[in-house]
């Protein structure tokens, strides 16, 4: 039982999550219906004491309310209104903006809750059993599930063995073996046990399970601002500053000037709001949630924001060989015959050796036989009187007898072991083979047939690791990047530098024991490096823990699902790669938005200064080169757009920039001319195009 | 020669001479900070003033020497002028009034040199060579030694330790700019300027008045005037003086010894972070930003525009014919993207948009490529700015030098740059609020408002020069620019240290293509780019009500 392991579906993508093309980070969904739905969410967030953190949103709310006292004060300056009303948008559709970034969590958390339905746990008192509700668990607590039971909450399996429904958290629908001892020990709260008994014995607080986390991870309730996130709003926040300054002193500027009337309150507090970088700041929050969102959609859990930030600085991946770089199991890729064989007759005795092999191997060998030398398979009742010998991990070879001819085919020692008891003969070339064999990094087997001519070795068969397809694309990708890829193996470093040379990894750490990996991880960190890993078992653990980016297997043990910063629900390793595009692809996204947003400055003041101070100096009308209709529709126009750009923008924010594997400075040539150049361009079209529509209105133009 | 094309040689004269000094001088500054060894004349002035050139400093200790030193000059100085009346050598000149020597006092220490006097009726040989000359040093000596801290903050790795003040301050005095004002000075007195320590002159009767004419240490004075990026004139006339600038050569010379330094300390900044391109990219940004706007002052300045210009061959009005406009103009934008503030011409009598460069050059915090040591350090800042905003963009958090830009770093970048305009705007929003300050002003309507704005933006930044027309010998100006100057001074410098400090204590992050590569063109575009745009677009709204709104009335 000990060797079984979990077989799964492929799993099926989750709806929310397009196809994404190779190499390239799909965005999220973004439903416009999303905008109306969350409206009411957006409103209630108006809340001043939740306004506060973000210091440019919160300087607009302030705007807002300022010009709506002034309004009111003059009820008949219908431009008043009119500014008063876009600036209540700009800070509405700032919280829209969040609400829907987090009404996308909140979906998911609901689908949770459902799996969360109040249990009834079988506590283990002694010998008996008693039902108590699964909220008065406490830890090391022993409960009892059979067939058909919700798991009341996290635990290992300390006794038996049972097939478990963990769709509920995973969405995947196939159901996983847990047992005890060993790897697959950990069970989740909420999952449902469909056959046999096991005793789970419970390593976590009610309110503290793996699905409470879940729930407020998307929910977005445990959302910490980031390291960069806080930086970045320190920035922003200075800058609001400096604006504000700008624009207070300019009232005894504008006053000298004689420029009084023009520049009222209510102008001067739409410019600031044009000024301060309303358009990154009423998104940045959105930025990170929907950063999150993703990963969720990808089925990744980050237990923080901060991990995720990490991820996008990571220069080291630690990827395990089996199963992420390589395929589970090593194939056959040649048959090599000795001197005076031909290729033929070797692959003929392969096959026929290798029919009574169920391993893996076996069945490769097979399967080459048939694609290499288009030898039709034949299974063991179409071989009349043939004895079969089955391939075991004692004797370690296979064969068959028939016809007075034996044909053998197994690990180099067994069958030389065997030809020498038929006193047959080991031709040198045999030697020469495998040794070539060994040192490319592959495993060799010998073929050896016993008849008439007596019993000898026919050939080799070349076994080797295969590695899966498009994995030297995604190294050489994250090359690109600036990402070093490690393989670790326990393979012996011959046959690991054989296959990192043909994975195309930068490195392999071979024979790895888990302290090795920590050291590992430790020198590349001391280097000022930050390293991703992914893991699973118990052993596994500390270097999680080390690593700047630790990814658990769900299908892991609790020990290495409490170390690692973020878990994995498919338990694919290879997803590694994809988390480290997302965490770029948050921070160009924040980068690409904050340019934009300080470029659009650029134009506003085109249209705002003339509109201030034309009457002052005329001269200074030179500088609508925007050609606005009038100063009201000039202010109001930049006004607007510096609303709408906001909307505009939502579903950049949700969905992310278009991140493709790049090196920086590919990047950056591009992310500063679509969002840098665009962001100084854009506002001047946009502002015209108001303008245009603003002056149709009668009265106005 | 036309004098466009005479312009355009003395640039590239210039240019030439610049890069002929750039790798020496950088190389050699670099060594004199690294330098494990004293001059025997060095350990004299450590032993007499009690410091140990050997230890190392954290920030704060760094911080408290370059505060107490300055604390200790300021007074100095302040006294010095107060008890001018009973020193020798004065003259005849009386002691200064408190506020101005207060002005006085701080405009100096903080390298400033904003002169609210007239250095031949008020200043006598001990104030202007005992105190005044000295300051010009040692306030250049302080802005290197602090750029070099911030330097050998990326530089160094998990040490707070960014090197010993006395031993910085000291070693930028004798070794750098002692031996370079040495030569400048004999050259200049070559080119005609005086040096001597006669006293005053009547040199006769002219129409409506007499004239006299001063002697002193002019050139030894000019030299360092020019050197350390101070500004402060022997004469009022400051470098339009014939004394202190006789001729084309001298001017040409003199332009040459305000960049000198500031361009060079990129090499060095190269040199001391191991990466001599990291120093061409910033090298290059200042580059960018000297020369564009050089040119569009020769631009404006050489544009035709109404029959008096055009019977000039330019702007004439304000500047001296042995410069001519080539001459003025590239002086002008010299001395204020630097914190110079010499003027061989009167700003005032720019053209509308010519006064808007000089203005904008300052307000740009002096850093293209900026006084000794400051120009350094504030695009330093700049860069920590811009690559914080760009750098997000490669898909990293944001990294410069092998440092990351965290959140201490950027709160401490961005509080230094929220200082210089916070100071420039209010205490310009309180003269123009206030009913009295206005009165200084000989203009009225927009170069009114230029003068004053000139006068806060010149003073904050630690420029020095002036507008002209503006009457700042008042209590109010001279204490408000004078707050403004060692605040605009010494709260950078705080927080530049801080971030040193912060910088220094970080382990590295090594370099891979993912890494924003800070020593390429793209990121000087960036750099000039980010520079432009969020320096630029905080003083739009105020330039335009000035020099925007006289250039553009026709």
């Amino acid at each position: 039982m000990s060797t079984m392991t979990p077989t799964r579906a492929p799993h099926p993508k989750t709806p929310a999550e397009p196809a994404a093309a190779p190499g390239r980070v799909g965005g999220g969904l973004f439903d416009p219906r999303q905008l109306i739905a969350s409206f009411p969410d957006a409103l209630r967030k108006l809340d001043p004491r939740m306004m506060i953190k973000s210091p440019v949103m919160f300087v607009v709310l302030i705007g807002s309310v300022l010009t709506t006292v002034l309004a009111a004060l003059d009820p008949g300056d219908w431009f008043g209104w009119a500014i008063t009303g876009w600036l209540w948008l700009t800070t509405i559709f700032a919280n829209l903006a969040e609400a829907v970034a987090e009404g996308r969590g909140k979906a998911q958390a609901d689908t949770l809750r459902k799996a969360k339905t109040d249990t009834v746990a079988r506590r283990l008192a002694g010998t008996t059993e008693e039902r108590v509700p699964g909220t008065e668990l406490r830890i090391d607590d022993l409960v009892v599930c059979e067939a058909g039971d919700i798991i009341p909450g996290d635990g290992d399996v300390i006794e038996g063995v049972a097939s478990v429904d963990e769709s509920a958290i995973t969405g995947e629908s196939a159901p996983v073996i847990r047992e005890s001892g060993g790897d697959r020990s950990a069970v989740t709260g909420g999952t449902k046990v469909l056959s046999d008994r096991i005793v789970v014995k419970i390593t976590t607080k009610p309110g503290e399970t793996f699905i409470d986390r879940m729930i407020s991870l998307v929910e977005g309730a445990a959302r910490q601002k980031t390291p960069n996130e806080i930086a970045l709003n320190i920035l922003l926040a200075s800058l609001t500053v400096v604006f504000l300054l700008a624009v207070v002193t300019l009232k005894p500027f504008a006053n000298y000037a004689g420029a009084d009337e023009q520049t009222s309150l209510i102008v001067l507090t739409a410019l600031l709001v044009c000024l301060i970088p309303t358009t990154i700041g009423a998104l940045l929050s959105a930025i990170g949630i929907a950063g999150m969102d993703r990963l969720v959609q990808r089925n990744v859990l980050a237990m923080s924001g901060r991990a995720v930030e990490a991820a996008g600085d990571v220069s080291t991946l630690l990827l395990d060989k089996t199963g992420t770089i390589t395929l589970g199991n090593r194939q056959a890729a040649e048959f090599v015959p000795v001197e005076g064989v031909s290729a033929a007759e070797l692959a003929d005795a392969a096959q026929l050796s290798s029919l009574a092999d169920e391993t893996p191997e076996g069945r490769s060998i097979v399967v080459l036989a048939k694609d290499g030398h288009g030898l039709r398979e034949r299974d063991q009742g179409q071989l009349a009187d043939a004895e079969w010998i089955a391939f075991t991990a004692q004797t370690r070879m296979s064969g068959v007898d028939i016809n007075g001819r034996r044909v053998r085919k197994g690990a180099t020692g067994s069958i030389v072991a065997w030809v020498r008891e038929q006193s047959g003969t080991i031709s040198p070339d045999a030697d020469r083979i495998t040794d070539e064999i060994a040192e490319a990094g592959g495993t060799p087997l010998l073929v050896a047939v016993q008849d008439s001519a007596g019993a000898r070795v026919l050939g080799v068969i070349h076994l080797k690791d295969v590695v899966k397809e498009g994995m030297r694309e995604r190294f050489d990708e994250l090359r690109r990047m600036g990402i070093r890829t490690v393989m670790i193996t326990g393979d012996n470093p011959l046959t690991a530098r054989a296959i990192a040379r043909e994975a195309g990894v930068d490195d392999f750490l071979a024979e790895a024991t888990p302290e090795d990996k920590m050291a590992l991880i430790k020198r590349e960190q001391a280097g000022g490096k930050l390293v991703a890993m992914t893991g699973d078992g118990t052993n596994d653990a500390p270097a999680l823990a080390q690593a700047d980016v630790g990814v658990a297997m769900n299908t892991g043990t609790s020990a290495a699902k409490e170390a690692g910063n973020m878990v994995d629900l498919d338990s694919n390793p290879t997803k590694l790669i994809e988390i480290v595009e997302i965490g770029k692809q948050l921070l160009i996204t924040r980068g690409a938005l904050t340019t934009f947003s300080i470029a659009n400055d650029v134009a506003k003041y085109f249209a705002i200064i003339p509109a201030m101070f034309a009457v002052a100096y005329p001269g200074l009308d030179q500088l609508n080169i925007m050609r606005l209709a009038s100063p009201e529709s000039a202010i109001l126009s930049a006004v607007i757009f510096n609303a709408l750009i906001i909307i505009a923008l939502v579903p950049l924010a949700l969905k992310g920039v278009r991140y493709r594997p790049a090196s920086a400075d590919q990047m950056l040539r591009r992310n500063l001319a679509v969002y840098g150049l665009g962001g100084l361009v854009a506002p001047f079209i946009g502002i015209k195009i108001i303008d245009l529509l603003i002056s149709l209105i009668p009265g106005i133009g | 020669m036309s004098p466009v094309l005479a312009g355009v040689l003395q640039l590239l004269a210039l240019i030439a001479a610049l890069a002929l000094a750039y790798r020496p001088l950088g190389d050699y500054m670099a060594r004199v900070y690294s330098s494990e060894k004293h001059l025997k004349p060095e350990k004299w002035i450590y032993k007499a003033i009690g410091a140990n050139p050997d230890t190392q400093m954290r920030w704060p200790a760094y911080l408290r020497g370059v505060l107490a030193f300055s604390l200790v000059s300021v007074v100095f100085l302040y006294l010095l002028q107060r008890l001018q009346g009973m020193l020798p050598g004065s003259l005849g000149f009386q002691a200064i009034d408190p506020d101005q020597a207060f002005n006085t006092a701080a405009s100096f220490v903080a390298n400033t040199n904003w002169q609210s006097y007239y250095g031949e009726q008020a200043m006598g040989h001990v104030v202007q060579t005992g105190g005044l000359a000295v300051q010009n040093f040692l306030s250049a000596a302080v802005g290197i030694a602090v750029a070099i801290a911030l330097v050998r903050g990326f530089a160094r790795s998990r040490t707070g330790e960014l090197g010993n003040f006395w031993a910085d301050l000291v070693r930028g005095t004798v070794r750098i700019l002692l031996p370079i004002s040495v030569v400048a000075a004999i050259v200049l007195v070559a080119c005609g300027a005086i040096q001597n320590f006669a006293g005053i002159h009547d040199v006769g009767q002219f129409q409506g008045g007499s004239q006299q004419w001063n002697g002193g240490a002019v050139a030894s004075q000019e030299a360092i005037k020019e050197l350390g990026t101070n500004g402060g004139g022997y004469f009022n006339a400051n470098s339009a003086h014939p004394f202190e600038n006789p001729n084309g050569i001298s001017n040409l010379l003199e332009i040459f010894l305000i960049l000198l330094i500031p361009f060079s300390l990129t090499r060095t900044f190269g040199q001391l972070v191991g990466s001599v391109r990291q120093g061409y990219a910033i090298l290059g940004t200042m580059a960018v930003i000297w020369i564009g706007f050089t040119a569009l002052m020769m631009w404006t300045e050489f544009a035709h525009n109404g029959p008096a210009f055009e019977i000039a061959g330019g702007a004439m009005e304000g500047k001296e014919t042995r410069f001519g406009i080539g001459g003025s103009s590239i002086f002008a934008v010299a001395t204020t993207l630097t914190s110079t503030g010499a003027v061989n011409s009167f700003h005032s009598s720019y053209t509308g948009f010519g006064g808007g460069i000089t203005m904008l050059g300052m307000q740009l915090g002096e850093i293209a490529p900026g006084g000794v040591g400051s120009g350094l350090y504030g695009m330093l800042i700049m860069a920590i700015i811009a690559v914080f905003i760009a750098g997000l963009m490669v898909g990293r958090t944001p990294e410069y030098l092998g440092k990351k830009i965290g959140t201490r770093e950027i709160k401490l970048a961005a509080c230094y740059i929220l200082i210089t305009p916070a100071l420039v705007l209010c205490f310009t929003a309180a003269a123009m609020a206030l009913p009295t300050p206005g009165n200084s002003m000989t203009n009225s309507g927009a170069h009114g408002f230029s003068e004053i704005l000139y006068a806060y933006t010149s003073g904050a930044n630690n420029n020095g020069s002036a507008f002209a027309g503006l009457n700042a010998d008042t209590q109010w100006f001279n204490t408000t620019i004078g707050l403004a100057m060692l605040l605009g001074r010494f709260l950078p410098i705080v927080f530049v240290l801080a971030l040193a400090g912060a910088l220094a204590e970080q382990k590295p992050v090594p370099e891979t293509v993912g890494t924003l590569r800070t020593n390429k063109p793209l990121f000087t575009g960036l750099l000039v780019g980010t520079i432009l745009i969020i320096t630029g677009l905080t003083y739009f709204p105020a330039l335009a009500l000035g020099p925007l709104a006289e250039g553009l009335a026709s």
